[in-house]
């Protein structure tokens, strides 16, 4: 059996505040999970705010170092890719999709620029010509249900949110990663586009054998899709295992408050 | 940035006061290209005259027309100031961003020359500087040693800045887009540094004038390319003020504390309209 | 039925309004290339919200929801342009006009009258500045009190809202998502409103904290008697939290209900799937997503704008506009299958 991603006991501390107030945060305490290569799977990470899903997502995107343990990504430390060289290619497997999507574009520049940079830098053979590159970064904003004609030239405050994640999800197609790291991905989008994009990632997943990780905090979504599921709280997998089972009965004290706190659409 | 500059001159009367001021002074660098006599000679003019119609600001000890030889000062120190804060800005822009963005070993040994730049006690050091290069020591290279002195505080703050941009998640965009370092440094986090590359712009300008004045004063610069610290060099090594030529130390006296008040104004007004408050109105929230 | 602690019986719909909208029209207007465009992100919306009254706003992503909010609260920079209607607040039996006013008399109503909590406000906390320096600099000019009472007052609001008075020393980018938005939250209440407007207020919280969170807006809300706009695309926290719900398609409001009804009995073909698309935990049966794109709202299809994705267009709706008239008492509806085709 061969592992795409094994996190293995992979810690993160942060320390705030100035020399007098010094504090220490453990973002992540001893978290450990794998995803199988020969079984792609869509992984959903739901949790309390702060509890370091986003966190976590940083390491496996190799943004941050931990502070303890390793995440090895196709038998590879993440930690260990130094070469510039290593990073395109370890960039070119493992694409992000972020949290917010207003904050995900720089405000003073064209969403376009990243897509283009995105369809120059990676995408390999087939030309490198303008026309191809565009054909490319079209294809994919029809995957996620935009055109080319509706993004192009626009500043990030002139598309609504869910234009923007859309854009972000295709852009982050382009290099046609084997994983994708997904903050909360669907927020900010409304429940019919929502039901697009969270099944455009089961067709990625059974299409491109692509595998996904989730993060949310859309219990309902992550019911719906995922295969499996880790909650976390201040730091910590509190309960895991398959996502239905998890969530039709959960056992921790907190997934079942969790749970519980779900706003359901139903009145009676 | 033209509906920026229109909106501070409508709504900041220290802007339009500045604004003005530095047109007055660009309107005298433009005029010192038309001086009927060359700025380093002598005698060609009856010496010691008071002002009057023919000679507006009257005429020096050395014979020289007070008005022509303070335009030609006035380009000459303007080029100084503009001169140090252009390469000065270059230095803390690169180290700056770099420091913020790398972060790590990069970051502690910018930060270690850094650190060492600013604490040098600057004045001692131009000194030596004089006394070591003797005739070597001129305008430009003076221009040199103070852009290498007049950095490091302005790369501190600039760092602060590029440290927070890196978490911004457009940072990660745009490393996940295959992004080079310098593309991202400049193409993406510039933008948001400049508006502090131009305040300090102003502060370095005063401080390097400043040194420049003092350096002159004492004599410890070139005396051959006219500045205002060499006009008042000369006048006080001919007693002008015991001797009545009061004019001569009060024309670039005067034309220095206008272009500093300018020069003050300016950037009072900048940093109100970087502050996070009007940015913010500006905004709409 | 956790669902219950939050409902309020719904405000007498006698009462004078606090807010009316009419006939409202803004439109983005570009230039590109000696090209005019316009986006037109708010076309016609008429619509009421009675004292003590949460107004919910539904409606998929980019169908102009936050458009709608901005020209509301007067947050109006080009290219976003005001084509045509009205907007008019009560606040202390005055009516103010929102585009009648100075823009220094619009920035006082929005800090003591107004509070306004918009989409990705997030960004309103400065990165390189701690938290408290946001407050200082927003909330304290307006609250009349002492340093030390006032930082006790933010304190006790940021207890209110779970938040440990730790974050006022902390850089925005120290915090989660969550905590910032609720930090924005918390900065845009402290200084107790009377009509609070909130875009997509609980979009990046968690479950657990959403509901705090919806309960301390709505406690801010009873308290105060305060009227509550409220805009998500979240069709569970508008079960949860608002009295009326309007339906925004395109630019435009299609339906609107009492939220019982809304979700029981939608008459409109896009509520009707709107409702029917929530996912709900323990339901794995495979929810489609509308067949098509959202229309574009520079060019708008002709006629009812939902005519290109409905199962039950017809001719008529291809070539005439279907008004918003009343098909049952407090029930709006802008569709021809409902209100009969014109002659
Ligand atoms: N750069 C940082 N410096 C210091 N502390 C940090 C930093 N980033 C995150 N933290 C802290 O780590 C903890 C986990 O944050 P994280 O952003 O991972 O949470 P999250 O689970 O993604 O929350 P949310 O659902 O709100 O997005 C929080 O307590 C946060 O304050
Ligand atoms: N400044 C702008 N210039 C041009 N077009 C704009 C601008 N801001 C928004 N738009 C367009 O107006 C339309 C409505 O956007 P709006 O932000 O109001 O949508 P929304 O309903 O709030 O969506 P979401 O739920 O995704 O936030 C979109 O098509 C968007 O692209
Ligand atoms: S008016 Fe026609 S197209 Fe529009 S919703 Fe009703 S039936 Fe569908
Ligand atoms: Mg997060
Ligand atoms: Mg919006």
């Amino acid at each position: 059996m061969s592992l795409i991603l094994d996190v293995d006991h992979v810690g993160k501390t942060f320390v705030q505040g100035g020399l007098l107030s010094r504090r220490e945060v453990e973002a992540v305490r001893d978290v450990s999970f794998s995803l199988d290569a020969e079984r792609p799977e869509i992984l959903s990470v739901v949790g309390e705010s702060g509890s370091g899903k986003s966190t976590l997502a940083a390491m496996v995107l190799g943004r941050l170092v931990p502070t303890r343990g390793r995440i090895l990504f196709e038998g590879g430390d993440v930690a260990a890719i130094r070469s510039r060289a290593g990073r395109r290619a370890f960039m070119a497997r493992v694409q992000p999709v972020l949290q917010n999507p207003f904050e995900a574009f720089n405000p003073l520049k064209r969403v376009d620029r990243y897509l283009f940079a995105t369809a120059a830098n990676f995408v390999v053979g087939g030309g490198r010509t303008r026309a191809a590159i565009e054909e490319r970064v079209d294809r994919a904003l029809v995957e996620v249900g935009l055109t080319l004609a509706e993004v192009r030239g626009r500043f990030p405050h002139e598309l609504s949110g869910g234009q923007l994640q859309r854009t972000a999800i295709a852009r982050a197609l382009i290099p046609e990663p084997r994983l994708l790291v997904a903050d909360e991905p669907v927020s900010m989008v409304d429940a019919s586009l929502r039901m697009a994009i969270v099944n455009l990632f089961g067709a990625l997943r059974d299409r491109l054998g692509l595998s996904i990780i989730y993060i949310t905090h859309d219990l309902a979504t992550a019911y719906y899709i995922s295969d499996r599921i880790l909650i976390m709280r201040k730091g910590e997998v509190v309960e895991r295992g398959a996502a239905r089972a998890v969530l039709d009965n959960p056992q921790h004290p907190y997934s079942i408050a969790l749970k519980q706190a779900v706003l359901t659409p139903d009145f009676g | 940035m033209f509906t920026i500059v229109r909106d501070l001159i409508r709504y900041n009367i220290e802007f339009a006061v500045g604004l003005f001021i530095l047109l007055l002074l660009i309107a005298a660098v433009v005029l010192s290209f038309f001086s009927p006599y060359p700025a380093a000679d002598i005698y060609v003019v009856p010496p010691d005259l008071p002002p009057d119609a023919e000679f507006w600001l009257g005429t020096t000890s050395r014979g020289q027309d007070t008005f022509w030889q303070l335009m030609i000062g006035l380009r000459n120190t303007l080029g100084f100031g503009v001169g140090v804060a252009f390469l000065s800005r270059i230095l803390s822009l690169v180290v700056g961003l770099t420091a913020g963005y790398a972060g790590g070993r990069t970051d502690r040994v910018l930060m270690a020359i850094n650190d060492s730049v600013m604490v040098i006690p600057q004045f001692p050091i131009l000194v030596l500087f004089y006394f070591v290069l003797k005739d070597d020591m001129n305008w430009l290279m003076l221009v040199l040693i103070l852009s290498a002195l007049g950095w490091a505080y302005d790369a501190r703050l600039i760092r602060s800045i590029a440290m927070s941009l890196r978490t911004r998640p457009f940072t990660t965009q745009s490393v996940y887009s295959g992004m080079s370092m310098r593309k991202i440094l400049v193409e993406e986090h510039l933008p948001y540094v400049m508006p502090v590359v131009f305040a300090t712009t102003m502060n370095n300008m005063i401080w390097s004038i400043g040194m420049e004045i003092t350096l002159s004063v004492l004599g410890f610069t070139d005396v051959d390319t006219p500045t205002m610290g060499q006009m008042i060099y000369w006048a006080n090594s001919h007693s002008a003020l015991i001797s009545g030529i009061w004019w001569w130390v009060a024309a670039p006296v005067g034309a220095i504390v206008i272009l500093f008040i300018g020069l003050f104004l300016l950037s009072m007004s900048m940093n109100e309209y970087i502050d996070p408050r009007s940015r913010l109105n500006r905004m709409g929230v | 039925m956790p669902t219950a602690v939050l409902q309020t019986p719904p405000a007498p719909a006698a009462a004078e309004p606090v807010l009316v909208v009419d006939r409202l029209r803004a439109y983005y207007r570009t230039h590109a290339f000696g090209l005019d465009r316009d986006i037109r992100a708010v076309d016609d919306i008429s619509l009421t919200v009675a004292p003590g009254e949460v107004y919910g706003i539904a409606g998929e992503s980019s169908s102009g929801k936050t458009t709608l909010i901005k020209t509301i609260v007067g947050a109006i920079r080009p290219p976003l342009a005001v084509v045509g209607g009205s907007v008019r607040f009560r606040f202390g039996g005055e009516i103010r006009d929102i585009y009648a006013l100075t823009p220094a008399e619009l920035q006082t109503i929005r800090w003591r009258h107004l509070s306004c909590i918009l989409q990705g406000s997030m960004n309103v906390l400065n990165p390189v500045r701690q938290i408290r320096h946001s407050f200082q600099d927003f909330a304290f000019p307006h609250m009349g009190l002492k340093p030390a009472a006032f930082w006790q007052a933010v304190r006790a609001h940021l207890a209110r809202l779970d938040l440990d008075p730790a974050v006022l020393d902390s850089y925005p980018h120290q915090l989660s998502g969550g905590m910032r938005q609720r930090t924005t939250i918390a900065l845009a209440t402290v200084c107790t409103p009377e009509f609070i407007v909130a875009d997509e207020p609980t979009t990046a919280l968690d479950v657990i904290v959403q509901r705090d969170v919806l309960t301390m807006l709505r406690d801010i809300q009873r308290r105060l008697g305060s009227s509550f706009l409220f805009v998500t695309h979240d069709m569970s926290v508008h079960a949860t939290v608002s009295d009326r719900v309007g339906i925004v398609y395109a630019g435009r409001l299609v339906e609107e209900a009492e939220t019982p009804t809304l979700f029981r009995g939608a008459l409109h073909p896009y509520t009707q799937h709107l409702v029917a698309s929530l996912p709900r935990i323990g339901d794995t049966t495979r929810r489609a997503s509308l067949p098509g794109r959202p229309p574009s709202l520079a060019d708008p299809p002709s006629g009812c704008r939902f005519h290109p994705r409905c199962p039950l267009a017809m001719d008529v709706c291809r070539e005439k506009v279907p008004a918003l008239v009343e098909a049952a008492p407090r029930h709006r509806v802008a569709c021809f299958a409902v209100s009969g085709a014109p002659s």
